[in-house]
């Protein structure tokens, strides 16, 4: 596997280069240049409208159902080009996995919901199929919850349950980075706390990266914070710099909730 | 005041009042329909009448209504006897009668043909028959059950009959086949099928013999009859359909002879040009074809709408066609009958009579109305309804959803098979409800595709191929208007039309319930919710 090291030999497992994007005329984003680094949780944070949604699902080509959008510049996921009609679509997305915003369960039962991305790449073998359940609900911790209702519909979750399916549902396909898009914004403060938690056990196997509105769900989750303002990448770096020195002045009045 | 419209209060009860008006109007439909319908199989009593001139009357009192004129009252009486009368119906004044009474021996005689007879019984005349019982109404019971065996012989040889009839056929198609392809006539195919259609041939000609001796046998024995006027009738056993003498049936005998009616109505042929007897060969057909629709217009609308919406790109195009698809369906079906007739029936089937029957030629097989061809022009008309529902339904799973398989990995074809054509069944299936409602009540293409007034076989019987879709079919919609508008005697037959009608509402209803509950169980698996 290829592998990109900066100079400070830091392993990074997705790349950015220059990154545009653009929705018909408009331009969502400008010129985007970051690496994200394996095994760590980086946040995306900056206000509504600001791109960091629109950059994760570029990471796995969700942009590609959008018409009207247009993508220019580079990501390297492990040296190898992401944006290139070439990219096998379907094998990246299994790799690169992802959590939404609502929660969004299948209609099927909650075995089923888990091993779906299993089935459509083509594993039916009832004992694998039976570990991953295990395996991804437990490290999605929901598996106390479910372990006796495998087999009813999924539908019926409470909304953090649900959301913690999802991730599980994410897990199963053993990904390698798994993109957050605000997975918290539709919880209450418990199943929040839950997620949280979750996303610092999952960070020793998964690269994570999380978009989010919650600053102080940054600060607590993440090692490295990314801040975007309309469409431009502002400022990454350590979450502790960001949060106690940021660099540019934007980045202090986001943080210091003086606009945004 | 101003409130009370700022509150809207006012157009809450207009709502209210439109639904409670729709309301009334369908109940009242139902009600009539209902009323009417069901009424007619209870055997009334048979009601004499003396009147002022020294006449009497005999008959079943339908209808009570004043006179305009004399402003008393007076009573429509079903008197019967055709044959006699020259009219089923008489009005009698009430101011005419002397008295009325309800002669316990009086017999209700349904006939094969010429209506109902009303009258007493007066004798059995059964030659080589011996009748132990009694009185002549006990006699005539017995000798029924005897000529019912026999009856039933004749129409197993009848059965047989028709059988070799078509073997018949057969060869001589086959012979013309053969004989179109340039085979010459001394042939040993040839010579060896005309043996076997000679042998078919006297075969049915013994059944014949058989059947008609069997026939003249049951034909003498007869029973008579008088009729109220003073007139004496010999009828022959084999004309006399049922037998009832409703003064002095009890309530459970009624309800005996009631569902007698209901199981003739539903597994019987019509008789006496359809405003007797039976509609299972229209129950049959209504259904046969709105299943057959369903088979053609629901694969084609769902793939069309998945197409419509998943795959073709957002355009001019696409916008246009789902305007015309939409447009489509507000086209009157008397359009696409003739389009039906054209294209289906003259185009098509007489493209395949060219191609695999041209020895029958100038006779049509495909090339004339047929089931197949009234089913395909019905699916056309209710085609665009499956679009529509299916489209809506696919739009509206939540964006999410399909987001959520796309990025595990699925491609766009696992993701509809997996996940929204599943989500979009109870949509599809509301869509097929309509599209069915609309094919079973569909009359005026059907009228120019296939329907006839009787048709003399089923779409589909125990010959091979067992479906016939090129024969054509008797319909409960078209039956309505038939029995109601173009038979020899309207009011005779206005009671057949409205229970034709209530059957006709009754698998409608049928239909659709069944769907709605496969729906409602399949929406309960696909969107519970906690939200």
């Amino acid at each position: 596997m290829a592998q990109t090291q900066d100079q400070s030999g830091n392993d990074h497992i997705l790349t950015v280069s220059n990154l545009n994007l653009h929705y018909g005329e408009a331009q969502a984003l400008k010129g985007i240049n970051l690496d994200m680094a394996r095994h760590q949780v980086t946040a995306f944070i900056g206000p509504s409208g600001c791109g960091k949604s629109t950059l994760l699902r570029c990471f796995n080509r969700m942009n590609d159902l959008v018409e009207s959008a247009r993508v220019d510049g580079s990501i390297r996921f492990n040296g190898d080009e992401v944006n290139e009609s070439s990219t096998d679509v379907i094998a990246l997305r299994r790799r690169i996995g992802m959590v939404f915003q609502q929660s969004n369960p299948f209609p099927k039962s909650i075995y089923e919901n888990i091993v779906y991305g299993l089935r459509i790449a083509g594993v039916n073998d009832k004992a694998t199929l039976d570990e991953a359940v295990e395996r991804s609900l437990k490290s999605a911790a929901i598996w106390n919850e479910v372990k006796d209702r495998l087999n009813d519909s999924a539908l019926g979750l409470s909304g953090g349950q649900a959301q913690r399916i999802c991730i599980a549902r994410a897990i199963a396909v053993n990904p390698e980075i798994i993109l957050m898009d605000e997975p918290c914004s539709a919880l209450d403060p418990i199943s929040t706390l839950k997620i949280e938690e979750l996303i610092e056990e999952l960070k020793s196997k998964y690269t994570i990266v999380i978009v989010t509105h919650n600053m102080q769900q940054a600060a607590r989750v993440s090692d490295v914070t990314a801040f975007f303002y309309l469409g431009e990448l502002i400022e990454a770096g350590g979450t502790r710099k960001i949060f106690t020195n940021p660099e540019k002045k934007q980045t202090e009045d986001y943080i210091t909730g003086r606009f945004g | 005041m101003k409130l009370f419209w700022k509150t809207g209060e006012p157009y809450v009860l207009a709502t209210g009042a439109a639904l409670a008006i729709i309301l009334v109007m369908s109940l009242t439909l139902v009600g009539t329909v209902m009323t009417n319908g069901l009424g007619y199989f209870w055997p009334r009593a048979l009601v004499q009448f003396e009147l002022k001139d020294g006449s009497r009357a005999l008959g079943q009192v339908t209808q009570r209504e004043k006179n305009p004129i004399s402003g008393s009252g007076r009573i429509q009486l079903k008197v019967g006897n055709r044959d006699v009368f020259g009219q089923d119906f008489r009005w009698i004044d009430e101011n005419d009668i002397v008295s009325r009474s309800t002669p316990a021996d009086a017999v209700l005689l349904e006939r094969s043909e010429h209506g109902n007879y009303f009258g007493m019984l007066r004798g059995v005349t059964a030659e080589g028959m011996s009748l132990s019982a009694g009185s002549p109404y006990e006699k005539l019971q017995q000798a029924r059950r005897l000529v019912a065996g026999k009856l039933d012989d004749t129409r197993t040889i009848k059965k047989q009959m028709s059988n070799l009839n078509t073997t018949v056929e057969r060869l001589r198609l086959k012979l013309q086949k053969l004989e179109y392809v340039g085979k010459e006539k001394n042939s040993a195919e040839i010579v060896e099928l005309i043996a076997v259609r000679e042998k078919t041939m006297a075969e049915f000609s013994s059944l014949n013999e058989k059947a008609t001796a069997t026939q003249a046998e049951i034909g003498r024995v007869t029973a008579q009859f008088s009729d109220v006027a003073g007139g004496s009738k010999d009828i022959s056993l084999p004309e006399i359909v049922t037998l009832q003498r409703p003064n002095s049936m009890s309530f459970f005998a009624k309800c005996g002879a009631y569902l007698e009616r209901v199981r003739e109505l539903l597994l019987d042929d019509p008789r006496e040009s359809n405003t007797e007897g039976g509609l299972f060969p229209a129950i049959f057909g209504t259904v046969m074809m709105v299943l057959l629709m369903s088979v053609f217009s629901l694969p084609f609308g769902v793939v069309a709408a998945i197409y419509l919406r998943e795959y073709a790109r957002d355009g001019l195009m696409t916008r246009m066609v789902r305007i015309a698809v939409n447009n489509l369906a507000g086209v009157p079906s008397i359009v696409y009958g003739v389009f039906g007739l054209g294209f289906f029936v003259y185009g098509i089937g007489g493209g395949i009579d060219n191609l695999f029957f041209p020895e029958r030629l100038p006779t049509p097989t495909f090339g004339t109305g047929g089931i197949l061809w009234s089913s395909l022009t019905l699916a056309l008309l209710t085609v665009p309804v499956v679009i529509v529902a299916t489209e809506e339904s696919l739009a509206s799973i939540p964006k999410g959803i399909r987001e959520g398989s796309l990025a595990l990995g699925a491609t766009k074809f696992q993701t509809l098979t997996k996940i929204l054509l599943p989500m979009a069944t109870p949509g599809i299936m509301t869509g097929l409800i309509l599209s069915m409602a609309r094919a079973a009540g569909e009359v005026a293409p059907l009228m120019i595709v296939g329907v006839v007034k009787l048709a003399p076989t089923l779409p589909f019987d125990s010959i091979y191929p067992y479906f016939h879709m090129d024969r054509k079919f008797m319909h409960l919609g078209f039956h309505i208007y038939d029995v109601g508008f173009q038979s020899p005697n309207v009011e005779a037959a206005k009671p057949m039309v409205f229970v034709t009608t209530m059957l006709l509402l009754a698998i409608v209803i049928i239909a659709s319930s069944a769907a709605i509950y496969l729906r409602n169980r399949m929406r309960s698996k696909y969107t519970t919710s906690t939200f």
